[in-house]
C-alpha cells in the first residue's frame, strides 16, 4: 500500500535525525505518539507534536515512560499505529511493558536514541550500549526486530521500515539509533507518498464467530483486530493459548469445544518461530568488497560511517577489507557471519561500548575466524586510525582462533595506560 | 401461545451474556469481595443497556486485576500498575469506546498511584473502579498503601505502622470529577454509583471496600469472607458530600460511604478538541 499523501511532508530538508524520524514515523501512518522527554531523543518527539494535528495524530506527553509505554499499547489496540520515543534512562523503565506487547503480539515501535550509559551516563552524547537490552531487556522469551540507522535520511527511511515490520510481524520494533545520528543535520529528501511503500495492518478477514485471536496459519503471524469491533476479545501478558486464554502449563491437547477444535497449546513459540522462521525476510545488510575480503569489519550505526574511512584507507594501503553494515541488528545475520568465518582471517568490531555485539560475531564464526573488539565508552566516536590498527593487527599476527581480542585504542593508551583486559590479565 | 423455556435458558444466570462462562469456576475465594464489584458492575452494565461491542475493561494485576478475564467484552490484562494508562491509549485511540478500569488498591495506588493522579489532572474518559480490600491479596498478604494501622500482614508482622492511603482524597485532588465510595454489601448502592460513574464523562472512581477472606482476614483473625462483609457494611456510615478528608479508614472502625465528588470539568478529549477546533 502506498503513504497516504496527508501523512508525508514531501520535500528536500536540512533536518537532524530525530526530526527526520518522527517525520519517517508520520509518513508510515503512526498515529498515536505517546511520550516522555528525555534527551537526545526529545526532538523526535517535539517535531511529532509539532505535526500531529495537521494529520490526525495524537500526540500525548505521558507522566513518565511506564505510562507512556502503556498508553502505546493500548493505543496500538484501539487500532492506531503507534509509538513511543526515547533514550537509555527512559528505554530501561519501559522493558516489562515491552515484554507486555510482546506476549500479547502488539505491532509497535520504540524509538531508542541512545545516549551513552550506564545510568544517566551522559545525556547529550552518543552510545551504543543499549543493543543486547534491545534483545534481552524484558523478562522471558521473545524476539523482537532492531533497526541502526546511520545517518539522518536513513532515520526517515527506517522509521517507515520499522513500522513496517511491526505491523508485518505483529512485533515490538526497536529503532535504534544514536545521539550521534539523531542530533546530526544533513540532506534528508522526503518522496512523494507515491513512492512510499507501508505495510497496512493485517485485519482479520474472516467470520466474526470464527475468530479465535492467536490462531495462525504457516505464516506464524495471526491476523489482528481491534478493540471496540465486537470481538470480545480476552487478551493477557499471561501465557496462553490461542483463544488468549491463561493456561498454566505447556499442554499441546486439542479441545473441541462448540464443535471448534481449539488447541490448549502456548503461544509462547511462536513469539520466537515467527521472527527466527521468517528471518531471511527480515534481515537486512549492506555490504561492500566482501568479495576477496580477508578482513571484514562489521559495525552499524554511526560507527559504519566511522569505519568506512579506516575501509577506504585500508585498501589505499592495499589491505583487502570488506565492510558488513548492519542494517537490521536483531535478528541478527548468523548464517551470513558463519560463511564469512570460512573464508576470511578475521572480523574487525568496532562499537560504542565496551563489546556487545562483538561476542554476536565471535559465536557465528564458530571459532573460524578471530574477532576483534574495537572499544569506546561513549561520548564520541571512534578514530579511524583505531579501527585501521585493529585491521592491521588481524592481517599482521594472522593468528589461530583466539577468544575475542580487544584492541587498544589511542585513547586507552593516553588515558587508561593500557587496556582493560590487559590490566585486568595483570 | 406461551413462552416455552427450555431447561437450558432456565439455567442461565441473567449475567451469563456478560461473563465469559467458559472460564468458570473462577480463581477467587469463596466469601471474597471481587466478585460482588463484578456483579454490580455488570448489573450497572444491564441497566445501562450499553452496547457491549463497544466496551473495554481494563485490569492490571493482582486478584481483582482477573477481572478482565471474566467479563465478555473487550478486555486487557496488562502489568502491575499499568492498566490506567493503557486504558489512556485506547481510550485517545478511539473515544467511541467506553473504557473502565477495574484493578485492586495496591496496583492502582501505589505502583500505579502516578497513573491514578495525572489520568485524574488530565481528566481522561475513564471510569476506574477500585477494590480495596486493604492488602496485597494476589501475592500472599502483604502490607498495602491502604493498609490501615496497626493491621497485621506477612510484610508489617508486627502491624503496620505507615499512614495508609485516602483514595477518595487523593483522586479528588488529583481532579476526579465523580468519587464514591461503597462496601461490597452495598450492592445496590454500589450498583447506582458504578452507573452514575459510567455516564459521566471524565474522571470516575468507585472504591469498594471488600473483604479478602483470605490473607487479611486469616493473620487478623476477622472470621470468613462473609464475616467481614458484615462488619464493614454494619460499620458503614453514609454520609454523601463528606469532605474526602475525613474519609481516612481506621482499623476495624466505622467507614464511611457514600458519592463524596459530582462535579463538572471539561475533559482530555473535550479540551483537546476545543483547542484544534479552529
Ligand atoms: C512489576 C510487578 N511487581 C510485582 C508484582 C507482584 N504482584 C502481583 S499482584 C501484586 C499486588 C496486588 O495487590 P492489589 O493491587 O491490591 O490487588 P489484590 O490482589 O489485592 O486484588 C503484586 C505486588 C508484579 N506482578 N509485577
Ligand atoms: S486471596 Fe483474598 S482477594 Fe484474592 S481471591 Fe482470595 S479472598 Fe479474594
Ligand atoms: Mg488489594
Amino acid at each position: 500500500m502506498k503513504a497516504n499523501p496527508r501523512d508525508v511532508f514531501t520535500g528536500t530538508y536540512y533536518i537532524d535525525g530525530d526530526v527526520a524520524a518522527a517525520y519517517g514515523a508520520l509518513a508510515a501512518g503512526c498515529k498515536f505518539l505517546g511520550g516522555y522527554p528525555i534527551t537526545p531523543s526529545t526532538e523526535a518527539a517535539e517535531a511529532f507534536a509539532r505535526k500531529a494535528p495537521y494529520v490526525g495524530a495524537q500526540f500525548i506527553q505521558m507522566e513518565d515512560e511506564l505510562g507512556s509505554i502503556a498508553s502505546v499499547l493500548g493505543a496500538s489496540w484501539s487500532g492506531k499505529k503507534s509509538m513511543t520515543i526515547t533514550s537509555g534512562p527512559g528505554y530501561s523503565l519501559m522493558m516489562e511493558n515491552i515484554g507486555l506487547g510482546a506476549a500479547m503480539e502488539i505491532p509497535f515501535v520504540i524509538i531508542n536514541i541512545q545516549r551513552s550509559g550506564p545510568s544517566t551516563g551522559v545525556p547529550t552524547s552518543t552510545g551504543q550500549a543499549d543493543i543486547m537490552q534491545s534483545k534481552w531487556g524484558a523478562n522471558g522469551d521473545y524476539e523482537v526486530i532492531a533497526l541502526a540507522p546511520e545517518s539522518p535520511q536513513e532515520s526517515f527511511d527506517f522509521a517507515i521500515k520499522a513500522f513496517n515490520l511491526a505491523e508485518r510481524y505483529r512485533v515490538p520494533v526497536m529503532f535504534m539509533a544514536d545521539e550521534c545520528v539523531g542530533h546530526m543535520t544533513e540532506k534528508v529528501v522526503i518522496p512523494d507518498a507515491s513512492e512510499i511503500e507501508v505495510e497496512p495492518r493485517r485485519f482479520y478477514q474472516g467470520k466474526k464467530e470464527e475468530y479465535i485471536p492467536y490462531r495462525r496459519d504457516q505464516d506464524l503471524v495471526p491476523p489482528i483486530v481491534k478493540a471496540g469491533d465486537g470481538y470480545h476479545l480476552y487478551i493477557t501478558g499471561l501465557t496462553h493459548d490461542e483463544r488468549g486464554y491463561p493456561l498454566l502449563d505447556h499442554r499441546s491437547l486439542p479441545k473441541i469445544e462448540k464443535a471448534k477444535v481449539i488447541h490448549k497449546k502456548s503461544t509462547n513459540p511462536y513469539l520466537v518461530d515467527k521472527i527466527r522462521k521468517n528471518k531471511d525476510e527480515i534481515i537486512e545488510m549492506q555490504e561492500d568488497h566482501l568479495e576477496d575480503a580477508e578482513v571484514v569489519i562489521v559495525s552499524y550505526g554511526i560507527t559504519s560511517r566511522v569505519a568506512y574511512r579506516a575501509f577506504e584507507q585500508a585498501r589505499q594501503e592495499g589491505i583487502k577489507v570488506g565492510m558488513l553494515r548492519l542494517i537490521t541488528v536483531w535478528p541478527f545475520p548468523d548464517d551470513r557471519i558463519a560463511e564469512l568465518a570460512k573464508k576470511v582471517k578475521g572480523f574487525v568490531v568496532p562499537e560504542i561500548n565496551y563489546g556487545q555485539i562483538v561476542f554476536e560475531v565471535d559465536r557465528c564464526s564458530h571459532g573460524k575466524a578471530n574477532t576483534i573488539l574495537v572499544p569506546h565508552g561513549g561520548a564520541s566516536v571512534h578514530k579511524p586510525d583505531d579501527i585501521l590498527g585493529a585491521i592491521k593487527k588481524i592481517v599482521k599476527d594472522n593468528k589461530k582462533y583466539e577468544q575475542v581480542i580487544e584492541y587498544t585504542t589511542t585513547l586507552e593508551k593516553t588515558i587508561f595506560k593500557g587496556s582493560l583486559t590487559e590490566k585486568i590479565k595483570k | 401461545m406461551e413462552a416455552i423455556i427450555t431447561q437450558q435458558e432456565a439455567k442461565r444466570h441473567p449475567m451469563d451474556n456478560l461473563l465469559r462462562m467458559d472460564r468458570m469456576p473462577h480463581i477467587w475465594c469463596p466469601g471474597c469481595g471481587i466478585g460482588n464489584a463484578v456483579s454490580a458492575f455488570a448489573d450497572a452494565l444491564d441497566k445501562l443497556e450499553y452496547n457491549l461491542d463497544k466496551l473495554c475493561v481494563v485490569s492490571g494485576i493482582g486478584c481483582t486485576g482477573r477481572v478482565a478475564g471474566y467479563i465478555k467484552v473487550d478486555s486487557f490484562h496488562t502489568t502491575h500498575g499499568r492498566a490506567i494508562p493503557f486504558a489512556t491509549g485506547i481510550k485517545l485511540g478511539n473515544p467511541d469506546i467506553k473504557v473502565v478500569v477495574i484493578s485492586g488498591d495496591g496496583d492502582l495506588v501505589s505502583i500505579g498511584g502516578n497513573h491514578f493522579v495525572h489520568a485524574a489532572r488530565r481528566n481522561i474518559d475513564l471510569t476506574v473502579i477500585c477494590v480495596n480490600n486493604f492488602i496485597y491479596a494476589m501475592t500472599g498478604g502483604q502490607v498495602a498503601p491502604t493498609t490501615p494501622t496497626p493491621a497485621y500482614t506477612t510484610t508489617s508482622p508486627f502491624g503496620n505502622f505507615e499512614n495508609p492511603s485516602n483514595v477518595p482524597q487523593l483522586a479528588e485532588a488529583a481532579g476526579a470529577v465523580y468519587v464514591a465510595r461503597w462496601t461490597a454489601l452495598h450492592m445496590r448502592r454500589l450498583t447506582y454509583s458504578i452507573v452514575d460513574a459510567l455516564k459521566k464523562p471524565g474522571f470516575s472512581v468507585v472504591e469498594v471496600i471488600s473483604p479478602c477472606a483470605m490473607y487479611y482476614s486469616r493473620i487478623n483473625k476477622l472470621g470468613d469472607g462473609l464475616d467481614m462483609m458484615k462488619f464493614y457494611y454494619d460499620h458503614s456510615i453514609i454520609k454523601h458530600g463528606e469532605p474526602t478528608d475525613h474519609l481516612e479508614i481506621d482499623y476495624q472502625k466505622e467507614i464511611i460511604v457514600g458519592k463524596f465528588v459530582d462535579r463538572e470539568r471539561p475533559t482530555y478529549s473535550e479540551s483537546m478538541g476545543k483547542w484544534f477546533e479552529d
